[in-house]
């Protein structure tokens, strides 16, 4: 009989089998319902599959049941961390089908909106990767000025999370008076505490060994998965609509100022001003991922700042709504928008009825989902949540 | 790129394949023939004037009149179109393709209709097609791993499909 002491006991004991491990659906650092099933030998994943569909409404079917007005609050409930945005896309795509232009005003008015979404959004995204990672406090900073923006869009529209204030034709009321100046003291505010945020997570010497060069993404991998938004720029791909996307969504920032956010010869725009990229990180890592949405949140203070210069200079209306059974042609169209979470998409085939023959919703999220079994291939389970993590994916557009 | 030219040219290299094209649409678009989706995409791709490397989206959109007083006066026969939205990263443009399918293969109810995967032509076709055949009940051979993605594994019927009939229960949850 062989004691403890055998060698080859001891080798037997600690032999470790591969394993199956169930994450989520109900797990903290999957970011809502998604369930992943890694496959593991130790503390190695080999595979990890995603399982979504927890939240599936099939809202595309809903969508041949309405019109596209009263389509608006589901679109709200696809990216609810980005309500303004989805609204955006779904009204452009439809302005896209009606060959509408919006007033000039209007414009300028979703440039603000939208833009104060996205910062919201990616504060989210900052915050709760903060809280993958295992640090707490960012995320209750995040959350602090985040509430600032609901407050400010409550003001707007009444709505806190599900707002419906982009619509079809323009917005669904003017911005009440004295906004613009409370929004540009958020601004202001906002500005030197995202510095602060820089050294809470960016030049934090754990979060840096937790990110850098971890779930590495080259640029052909992007592009072959569909990734788009900050995931496709973390990348080093030279891609964001606002700048290269259908001409009725760049006309909303005809005249603006603003650089993509992304890496060129090793160096992000306006770089100076900002923490320097750590030796550690390798493009394409969840590191770049992260500071891609960080200087983003800079970029669209930058450009809400320039909105409400426009918006105050112009006159005329803010864009009526369109009537809420408002025939529409004949025909189908294609509109992608840039979203905080990457390009969402709407499609529109209509039959010359008020109520399109079908409605799809191309998510973002979930093409940047699609990428996570790949990068977490021979990972360690720990680096799961942090490569998940840096997709920063809402579950509501996945599933829809 | 200029779509008129490009019907000539992908004419020219597939002949009889390009069975189509709409371009006064706001969208233009070409219609392709099932068989020959696979040659006319990884042309597309691979193709450096073109360079359609990203793949926006890949959909279905099922024309059936439920109610037959509409579809006496439909200008159409019954059908699905698999809808393929693509865009090139170097050249910035995009294209529209579609490929005309039976609404059931040799009109047999119940046999779903089939197209070759582009799956490995574009990744992002791999879970696009999975959720056309989830919903529209498209089988795309070739494909890796054809599985429902957003409806349970045992969830029966398509729901996108116009003549879908919700379950009346499901697991002991009422349907409606």
């Amino acid at each position: 009989m062989s004691t403890v002491d055998d060698p080859r006991t001891i080798e037997f004991d600690v032999r470790t089998d591969e394993m199956l491990v169930n994450m989520g659906p109900q797990h903290p650092s999957t970011h809502g319902v998604l369930r992943l099933v890694l496959r593991t030998d130790g503390e190695v994943v080999s595979e990890v599959t995603p399982h979504l569909g927890y939240l599936h409404r099939c809202a595309e079917k809903i969508g041949e049941n309405l019109t596209p007005r009263q389509f608006i609050p589901y679109t709200d409930r696809m990216d609810y961390l980005a309500g303004m945005n989805m609204n955006l896309g779904w009204a452009l795509a439809i302005e896209k089908l009606m060959k509408y232009e919006p007033p000039e005003k209007g414009r300028h008015l979703r440039v603000i909106i939208s833009e104060m979404g996205r910062i919201a959004s990616h504060l989210v995204g900052m915050g709760a990767y903060g809280l993958d990672l295992g640090t707490f406090s960012p995320f209750l900073y995040a959350f602090r000025e985040r509430e600032r923006i609901l407050d400010l869009f409550e003001e707007v529209c009444g709505a806190r999370l599900t707002y419906s204030y982009i619509t079809v034709g323009g917005a669904t009321a003017d911005l009440p008076p004295g906004w613009l100046e409370k929004c540009e003291a958020f601004l202001t505010q906002l500005e030197p505490i995202i510095v602060e945020y820089h050294t809470l997570l960016t030049t934090n010497s754990i979060f840096i060994k937790r990110t850098a060069a971890i779930g590495v993404m080259s640029a052909a991998t992007a592009i072959d998965y569909g990734t788009s938004g900050p995931v496709l720029r973390g990348s080093g791909v030279d891609h964001d609509l606002r700048r290269d996307g259908e001409e009725i969504y760049t006309a909303m920032y005809d005249g603006y100022a603003f650089e993509v956010i992304v890496e060129k010869n090793g160096h992000y725009p306006k770089d100076h001003q900002y923490p320097a990229v750590p030796q550690e990180a390798i493009l394409g890592d969840c590191w770049h991922r992260f500071y891609v949405r960080m200087l983003e949140v800079m970029q669209s203070i930058d450009l809400v700042r320039q909105g409400i210069d426009r918006y105050s200079r112009a006159s005329g209306s803010y864009g009526e709504p369109m009537k809420l059974n408002q025939k529409l042609p004949k025909g189908e169209a294609y509109l992608e928008t840039e979203a905080p979470r990457g390009q969402m998409g709407f499609y529109i085939v209509s039959n010359g009825e008020a109520i399109p023959w079908r409605a799809r919703a191309r998510s973002s999220s979930f093409c940047n989902l699609s990428v996570a079994s790949e990068l977490c291939r021979d990972c360690l389970i720990a680096d799961v949540p942090a490569i998940v993590g840096s997709l920063d994916i809402v579950m509501g557009e996945i599933d829809r | 790129m200029s779509e008129p030219t490009l019907v000539d040219q992908l004419k020219q290299k597939f002949g009889a394949a390009i069975t189509g094209a709409n371009l006064e649409n706001v969208d233009p678009w070409i219609e392709v023939a099932p068989e020959a989706i696979v040659a006319v995409c990884a042309y597309l791709r691979d193709e450096p004037s073109l360079a359609f490397d990203y793949c926006n989206s890949v959909t279905a959109v099922d024309y059936l009149h439920v109610d037959e007083k509409k579809a006496a006066k439909s200008e159409w026969q019954p059908h699905l179109e698999v809808v393929y939205h693509l865009f090139s990263m170097q050249h910035k443009h995009s294209l529209v393709l579609k490929a005309m399918l039976a609404r059931w293969r040799d009109d047999e109810v119940g046999e779903l209709p089939e197209i070759d995967s582009v799956a490995h032509v574009w990744r992002t076709a791999d879970w696009h097609e999975r959720e056309c055949y989830d919903l529209f009940g498209i089988h795309f051979l070739g494909h890796p791993n054809l599985r429902r993605i957003l409806c349970p594994e045992d969830w029966v019927g398509h729901p996108l499909r116009k003549d879908y009939e919700m379950p009346l229960e499901y697991h002991g949850i009422r349907g409606r």
